[in-house]
């Protein structure tokens, strides 16, 4: 088992299901991870994608499901698209969901990461783990996550 | 917004920021690692981190036999999404840039 290169927790005021649904959900997704959509058939060994929401031509990360377990446990590989046949490119993240108190914990780990994606992984998760909480429990993501994101272009 | 009062709590101590500086530098420490060359002791160093921890600013990770500490900013997020509007956020992450720039030029004279 690698270490960690960040591990981020945030209790979320509702239920697993709606936490696993709303990382696949497009149209939350939009709202809080910056109007981009991910795609898959969300089964073990599958291909996932993670694209703009106006346009899926502009794949920003792929790689593989390696474990589904619904509503609990996501783990999925991490890379740029050109690069995710490359092991050393490529980062594995997972989401654990699990029932805490009457609310939801999540937990997003982000492992094997190298230094050039290690910049961008620690600006975006806050803001985008903070905005899916907003959202699940108001039914409005936060703005600066409705729009792409500077220098993401 | 609810439960922030353990988060100002336990940011309300050089201590527990100075920790927090230490995981940003470097994430994933041992409680051992976090007291060297500390002023602290080992049981003093555990307490704030506990508090840290119960604030859900530090979160923790077994790994084999040891446990890994490391920063969860995402509740400072949340801090700072409530006061900041979209507008502001840009304006003010300039003066931070720009206040950084200086300070590290007046630092390097």
């Amino acid at each position: 088992m690698s270490k960690p290169s960040f591990v981020y927790v945030t209790y979320i005021q509702t239920t697993p299901e709606a936490v696993w649904n709303a990382l696949r959900d497009p149209e939350m997704t939009k709202d809080y991870w910056g109007r981009h959509r991910n795609v898959s058939d969300w089964t073990t060994g599958s291909a996932w994608r993670h694209e703009d929401y106006d346009d899926a031509s502009l794949v920003r990360i792929a790689g593989t499901v390696l474990e589904s377990n619904p509503p609990h446990r996501l783990v999925l590989t991490w890379a740029s698209p050109e690069k995710k046949d490359d092991p050393a490119k490529r980062s594995r993240v997972t989401f654990d969901i699990e029932p805490f108190m009457g609310e939801v914990r999540l937990t997003v780990t982000h492992e094997d990461l190298d230094d050039e994606m290690l910049r961008g992984v620690s600006a975006g998760w806050p803001a985008i783990l903070s905005s899916l909480k907003t959202l699940l429990e108001t039914g409005k993501a936060m703005p600066m996550t409705q729009k792409r994101w500077p220098g993401k272009s | 917004m609810k439960n922030l009062d353990p988060v100002f709590k336990a940011l309300a101590d050089e201590s527990r920021r100075g920790l927090l500086d230490r995981l940003r530098a470097r994430n994933g420490q041992t409680l051992g690692e976090l007291c060297e060359r500390q002023d602290m002791t080992r049981q003093a160093v555990s307490k704030h981190l506990m508090i840290l921890e119960e604030a859900n600013l530090v979160v923790t990770v077994k790994r084999g036999r040891e446990k890994l500490h490391y920063l969860n900013p995402v509740p400072i997020h949340a801090i700072a999404e409530r006061w900041i509007g979209k507008y502001e956020g840009h304006r003010l992450q300039a003066l931070s840039d720009l206040k950084a720039n200086l300070e590290k030029r007046s630092g390097e004279a």
